[in-house]
């Protein structure tokens, strides 16, 4: 049981740097940018292909992260540039990124077995096993994002981009071209989810066309769990609250696994999840409704 | 200090729609003018001063500003000269970040925005300042979410942030029209002292007659997206609502049949 938690622990934080990405485009900008399933994709596309050959596994992360930027460019771009609804732009580079990563990897799938993955050095450097290794790497990573994104959300251009998904007319009328902070936070978020995409990808020791497959859900379904149950005082806690969003989602799959459903219903349980979480508002809403309807019989009464 | 000639507008060209929102429009205002700009729904008041902003594009005329043509300009270009006041409360603030945020946002309006710290300790106490001018108390409040506000406290901030970097020209979009009419004439009298001490060369868009003859030195009347009166100085003093009344009939060959016109 403890190995399992552990496991979840390890992944919820690598899968915390994609929903790190997800809260940027989906809450910062107010976007819902479907890239993220193939950025996450080639994130690992890259890695894997780079490991493979022989290339260093950390420079290979950098080299994720830089890659992950040019579908939120593309993105950003089909979006501001050509006026495509965010929605659709994203499908349309994530459908262009699966043949791309097919090129990037040569193949469907790549296996990195028994090769030097950033997790094998910092084994080797520190003496732990895999597992501990990919909590520090993890965890030293996440934290820094968070560190990082605090400070970048803070600084002008920072300020300007969390307007533009806040009040695009307001951000424009004070003289900021809202397409490149549109821009600019796509590249930054899908160059996060490569990131993750990356980090996976060397955890798992593989790499697989596939593996961006309903990702954009888990993103979402991590970043709503991080805000309900670990609060939204301030901007620093919520990005916090990302990396214990996606490590509650670990932690329930694992357990939900555990206790016996089928890992093929995994995806149909987290969409319903997300459906239902996002669908609170509503039902607070209906419930409100009755409520008054309910208080304004009896004081009739 | 504005230039406007031969300024049209057509929206949805070509379509059962198709609408000549401006025909043929010309305006010059000299620096430190008050115009008040009235008329009835779809005169062309709103679009005359969002072809200024540029959130249209003219088919035909050209506007220059302070001896420079705009009307080419993207909207977030022309923001540096600009200071705007919308209609809707919402619009002219980001709701989800502070009051001092909202401010520091406007600060750096018509400079290049760089990796620097988005609020500095040193702006903080010039907002401080700058906000208990208002007379709201919104001072003490600096790092509450604009969201909290009420609409006049909203528009009242919008205002603040519009002249903020002392703007050649204020575009003041019925910005009163939402709130209720204490309010509004408290955000009318803020706009006054701030286009007076601040010497502003301002267009104020309103449907409320009484207002468009109480504030400003110069009245223009719009109908069917053009200028169909232009009263200056001392005739604009004088005036009263029958009079605008009669003239816009007269003008325009339509009745005013428009309550919010007459009232506001």
């Amino acid at each position: 049981m403890q190995q399992i938690l552990l496991g979840a622990v390890s992944l919820g934080l690598l899968w915390s740097i994609m929903t790190l990405g997800v809260y940027i485009s989906y809450r910062v900008l107010d976007v819902a940018d479907l890239t993220v399933e193939g950025s996450i994709t080639l994130g690992a596309s890259v890695c894997a292909r780079m490991i493979v050959t022989g290339n260093d596994p950390v420079l290979a992360l950098a080299v994720a992260f830089l890659a992950g930027m040019a579908p939120g460019l593309i993105t950003g771009l089909l979006h501001t540039k050509l006026r495509i609804p965010a929605l659709l732009s994203g499908i349309l580079t994530m459908i262009a990124l699966y043949s791309v990563n097919l090129r990037v990897m040569g193949m469907a799938n790549v296996s990195m077995l028994r090769m030097t993955t950033a997790y094998t050095i910092i084994g080797r450097l520190l003496g732990v096993e895999k597992t501990v290794s990919v909590i520090i790497l993890g965890g030293v990573m996440a934290l820094s994002i968070v560190a990082i994104l605090y400070w970048f959300f803070g600084t002008e251009i920072g300020s300007a981009i969390r307007a533009t998904g806040n009040n695009p007319y307001m951000v424009r009328a004070q003289g900021v071209n809202t397409d490149n902070t549109i821009i600019i936070g796509l590249m930054l978020a899908n160059g996060l989810v490569s990131l993750a995409g990356g980090l996976i990808a060397q955890s798992q020791n593989y790499a697989d066309v596939q593996m961006g497959t309903g990702a954009i859900v888990i993103g979402l379904a991590s970043l709503i769990i991080g805000e309900v149950l670990f609060g939204k005082r301030n901007f620093f806690s919520r990005l916090l609250s990302m990396l214990f969003g996606a490590i509650t989602y670990r932690v329930i799959i694992a357990l939900v696994l555990r206790l016996g459903m089928p890992a093929d219903d995994l995806k149909l349980f987290t969409a319903i999840t997300v459906a239902l979480a996002l669908s609170l508002p509503r039902f607070k809403d209906l419930r409100d409704t009755i409520r008054v309807s309910l208080n304004g019989r009896r004081s009739h009464a | 200090m504005l230039n406007i000639t031969g300024l049209s507008k057509v929206f949805n060209p070509g379509t059962i729609n198709e609408k000549l929102a401006l025909d043929d429009v010309s305006l010059r205002l000299k620096p430190g003018d008050f115009v008040t700009v009235i008329g009835g729904n779809g005169a062309g008041k709103s679009t005359l001063l969002n072809c200024v902003a540029g959130v249209h594009r003219q088919e035909m005329g050209s506007i220059y500003l302070d001896g420079q043509r705009i009307d080419r300009l993207s909207e977030h270009k022309r923001a540096k000269y600009l200071g705007r006041v919308f209609q809707d409360p919402l619009m002219g603030t980001a709701a989800d970040m502070e009051i001092q945020e909202n401010l520091a946002l406007a600060r750096r309006r018509g400079s290049v925005r760089t990796l620097r710290w988005g609020v500095t300790g040193k702006e903080k106490q010039y907002f401080h300042e700058m906000l208990s001018s208002l007379g709201l108390g919104l001072e003490e409040r600096m790092s509450v979410k604009v969201r909290l506000l009420s609409g006049g406290q909203r528009q009242a901030l919008t205002l603040l942030m519009a002249i903020l970097n002392t703007p050649k020209l204020l575009l003041l979009d019925e910005h009163t029209a939402a709130l209720d009419p204490k309010t509004a004439r408290k955000v009318l009298e803020l706009s006054e002292r701030f286009i007076a001490d601040m010497k502003l060369t301002c267009m104020m868009v309103t449907h409320n007659m009484r207002d468009a003859i109480a504030y400003g030195n110069r009245l223009i009347m719009m109908s069917q997206g053009r200028i169909i009166l232009d009263v200056n100085g001392t005739d604009k003093q004088q005036l009263t609502v029958e009079q605008l009344i009669h003239l816009f009939s007269s003008r325009s060959g339509e009745e005013v049949n428009n309550d919010r016109m007459l009232l506001g």
